[in-house]
């Protein structure tokens, strides 16, 4: 599906990412952590085209996405990102903005098919309720599930999301990621997104990849990245890792410095005794 | 659609009244004896030669103002952002000024005044948005700022100009500052109406990518749309239409901050309704306002700046402060 070969991307400030290799196949849910700043949000620009690679190939179903008009690739490949400025509009004339790859020069009025599917998009993420409310109206969790459809009216093969459940409370998290699972098994739509929660990552995404410092420092199943070695070793942070009891996926619990401090408080008299 | 019929029928309604109103009274039956009936009257010429040039130019300025306010209010999703606050305004009359110091209107034809009031405002457009660009990100509040200091710039060396030119030339500069519908050469109200009633034409193309950006850049490239292309091609256009409107009459500030606000609270922010409505509510405006400039202490004629800035700030303030809650949507 996507096809990332030596990837090397990065900012005027000097930030980039380097020497990205990765193959996304069809139909998965790939999820992208990392500390901040790790280059995350780099790489999901980078196969939008908002940043221009220095070196290496990105390629969409082997097309090579540079070669591809940005009409074309807009079909292909929808973005939800946080950045997303909503203007004072209704819901329903913002997700029927998804349909503006489709229009041309000479067509500007959407047609009963594109309402239709703006519609349907809006039925499948539970935002249809919303469609006459105006976009700075509703709640950040509604806003999320406008953005969905906005992006699933660009009827994509690839959708792209960046840090979905951001401010999000755990029921909306859970909603929109149940959610996006739903549209990757009945759409059969291949996901990438960003997450800053390793515990949602590890539950709902196929396979993980781990960046570090620009480059990525891990890729493989939730269970092989979630590690507690190697979460240590990239987030400089102490975890226990342990198996969800009902979903049997990996979690990850942060040890505060506190806990670490009375934990090496109780350790020292204990090895102090049996000396 | 309906709202652009009634802006439509509203144009003309203020056409027809503003032909029939001015020092000589002409009421509407004999205003329509004598356009159908042609001959050579008094009232056929104070019609077709005085009057008529001056609402079709108002027609055409207004439409221009108002719609470089709403292609550079979309471009840059800030509500403050209009051809005089960005500088254009500026430009252009010091593009204008330098024509007539160098009477490019005599050797060149009376075309070159729009044509350096055009360059001028390109110039300052693309002067303001590369200054404004730092480390590639545009900064709105940097915009705004080199925006204005452009403007002023312009207009200091607009006064250097008039302070070192000729007699000949300052009575021109003069009478061109001061902002006027009253177009004495024919062949200029003619480029004007065709070159505003193309813009409109031009600018409807762009209705999709407008739309796009309301969501921000990125989010636009991300639905299809080419930005820098639309960007540079919708500079040029407002520069255009700013640098036309004002070589032919002078500055007229305030007609495109206002009207581009005031269509967002009647019919919403969606340019494909906008971007119409616009043009025509501005023609609606400046030719209002130039029939009250002209009539309401006749025979004086009042600047036509001065009722567009009254009226048009009073009728804006009050609208604003009395809209129903929730009708929100118009803004950017």
């Amino acid at each position: 599906m996507l096809d990332i070969s030596d990837l090397t991307c990065g900012y005027a400030s000097g930030f980039a990412i380097r020497n990205i290799n990765l193959r996304v196949p069809a139909g998965e849910i790939i999820g992208i952590i990392g500390p901040n700043g790790s280059g995350k949000t780099t790489l999901l620009r980078a196969i939008t085209r908002s940043l221009k690679p220095a070196s290496g190939v990105i390629r969409l179903e082997g097309a090579d996405i540079r070669r591809l008009k940005i009409r074309e690739l807009a079909r292909k490949i929808a973005v939800v990102s946080q950045s997303a400025e909503s203007g004072f509009m209704t819901v329903e004339e913002f997700v029927l903005l998804g349909r503006t790859p489709y229009y041309d020069r000479f067509r500007f009025l959407e047609t009963k098919n594109d309402v239709q599917i703006a519609r349907n998009a809006m039925a499948l993420t539970d935002a249809l309720r919303l469609k006459d409310q105006l976009m700075n109206r509703i709640s950040g969790g509604e806003r999320q599930l406008a953005l969905i459809a906005r992006a699933l009216a660009q009827e994509p093969k690839l959708l792209l999301l960046d840090e979905p459940t951001t401010y999000l409370d755990i029921t909306h998290q859970v909603g929109i990621l149940d959610l996006i699972r739903r549209l990757n098994i009945n759409s059969a739509l291949t996901v990438i997104m960003v997450l800053h929660d390793l515990n949602l990552a590890g539950e709902y995404c196929h396979r993980l990849v781990l960046f570090d410092k620009g480059a990525i420092y891990k890729f493989g199943l939730p269970e092989e990245v979630l590690n507690y070695r190697i979460i240590e070793e990239v987030y400089k942070t102490v975890v226990v890792v342990e198996k969800n009891p009902v979903s049997h996926k990996p979690y990850v619990m942060a040890v505060s410095e506190a806990a670490q401090e009375a934990n090496r408080i109780f350790a020292v008299p204990k090895k102090t005794i049996k000396l | 659609m309906a709202a652009l019929l009634i802006l439509g029928g509203l144009l003309a309604s203020v056409g027809f009244i503003s032909l029939c109103l001015g020092p000589a009274d002409i009421s509407p039956a004999r205003l329509l004896s004598a356009l159908m009936h042609g001959g050579d009257t008094i009232e056929r010429t104070i019609l077709c030669d005085v009057r008529l040039p001056r609402i079709l130019l108002g027609i055409a300025v207004g439409g221009a103002l108002s719609l470089a306010g709403v292609i550079l209010q979309g471009l840059f999703r800030n509500p403050l952002v209009e051809p005089y606050t960005m500088g254009i305004s500026g430009g252009a009359a010091l593009g204008v000024c330098l024509a007539i110091l160098f009477r490019l209107g005599r050797s060149c034809g009376v075309w070159s005044l729009p044509f350096a009031g055009s360059i001028g405002a390109a110039a300052a457009i693309f002067a303001v948005y590369f200054l404004s660009i730092g480390k590639g990100n545009l900064n709105i509040r940097n915009l705004l700022l080199i925006g204005i200091m452009i403007s002023f710039i312009c207009s200091a060396l607009i006064t250097l100009i008039m302070a070192i030119s000729k007699v000949e030339d300052l009575h021109g500069i003069i009478f061109w500052a001061m902002g006027s519908l009253e177009q004495p050469n024919p062949l200029l109200v003619r480029i004007a109406v065709i070159v505003s009633v193309v813009a409109l034409g031009v600018s409807y193309f762009f209705c999709l990518e407008l739309n796009a950006l309301l969501l921000g850049e990125e989010e636009a490239s991300h639905l299809g749309v080419n930005i820098e292309t639309a960007k540079r091609l919708l500079f040029i256009l407002a520069s255009v239409m700013t640098g036309l409107s004002v070589s032919v009459a002078g500055i007229i500030g305030f007609v495109g901050l206002v009207v581009p606000h005031f269509m967002r609270l009647f019919v919403g922010g969606d340019h494909r309704i906008l971007i119409p409505a616009a043009w025509l509510c501005g023609g609606v405006f400046l030719v209002s306002c130039d029939t009250l400039a002209r009539t309401v202490i006749s025979p004086t004629e009042l600047p036509v700046g001065v009722v567009t800035g009254l009226l048009g700030g009073i009728i804006f303030v009050y609208v604003l402060c009395h809209r129903p809650e929730g009708k929100t949507r118009c803004s950017i």
